[in-house]
């Protein structure tokens, strides 16, 4: 089983909700989150961030309908760390 | 639910308008009340009946009003700001928290507008309800409905000071003494 330990994101969101809860709505997805966001560059709609989660196994999808549902937009998976690990019978 | 509520307010950036509508029309709503009542102590009318009906209609008149006025408004404003944001972020958001809160939020906002003078005029018109179903009040009802009005027009200055941070007796104050320049002009223009 391959497991998704870590991914980068980058995001296009509105201004509201903010990167604070933007992050907390994130990090809710799933078990022991952890959510690190970077405003990369704001106009006056918009701002870019960099999102990087790292988790056990993160379930991107879910991340992705998040993201959705808070009005953001997903333009690029800029980092990935997976890890294969035996399964216990 | 309320959770759900106060997000869809957050991304919207409403909160200061459902308090804006709530004062403006509460306000509305009290100092209307206020009118019809010493109207009617000038006419010196004593049909309990009759002025209930009369201010009754009155305040579901302007919660009808508050309510279909702001949803309309609202309804564009939303549309409008959901727009200018789909076209910066090139995407369809009506799936997303603020195509919700462009359905919702106007409704939550009109019903502020609306209720609120619906429920302060129930309140003010409560000691004239009380006395036509047959309860003995220590006043005059149309003299206790004028208090409950004063009484509600001066929280609602306290409620803008504290929001304002300035002194809220200084703001009840101010606000009471709009409520009083009114009785003075009603008693002024309609007393004779």
């Amino acid at each position: 089983m391959v497991y998704v330990k870590r991914i980068v994101l980058d995001v296009l969101k509105p201004h509201q909700p903010n990167a604070l809860e933007f992050s907390q709505t994130i990090a809710k997805v799933g078990d022991n989150y952890r959510v690190h966001l970077i405003v990369l560059e704001m106009d006056e709609n918009t701002e870019s961030v960099q999102i990087e989660i790292t988790g056990n196994s993160i379930d991107f999808d879910a991340i992705h309908s998040a993201i959705k549902d808070l009005g953001g937009s997903l333009h690029s998976i800029d980092e990935v760390e997976v890890q294969s690990e035996v399964e216990a019978e | 639910m309320l959770g759900q509520i106060n997000f869809l307010l957050d991304i919207t950036r409403s909160h200061d308008i459902v308090r804006r509508y709530f004062v403006v029309n509460g306000f509305d709503g009290a100092l209307t009340m206020l009118g019809l009542i010493i109207g009617f102590i000038v006419s010196e009318s004593d049909d309990l009946l009759v002025i209930m009906n009369v201010c009754l209609g009155a305040a579901i008149a302007l919660g009808m009003s508050g309510l279909s006025s702001a949803y309309i408004s609202e309804s564009a404003e939303r549309k409008h700001a959901l727009g200018k944001l789909e076209q910066a972020m090139i995407s369809d958001l009506g799936d997303s928290a603020h195509g919700e809160a462009s359905r919702w939020v106007p409704l939550l906002i009109a019903l502020v507008n609306g209720l609120a003078p619906l429920v302060i005029s129930l309140l003010i018109l409560t000691p004239i309800w009380l006395t036509i179903l047959g309860f003995t009040l220590p006043a005059s009802p149309l003299y206790l409905a004028i208090s409950i009005a004063l009484l509600l027009i001066f929280l609602l200055g306290v409620f803008l000071g504290r929001i304002a941070g300035i002194s809220w007796l200084r703001s009840g104050v101010q606000t009471l003494a709009v409520a009083v320049v009114t009785a003075a002009l009603i008693y002024l223009f309609a007393g004779h």
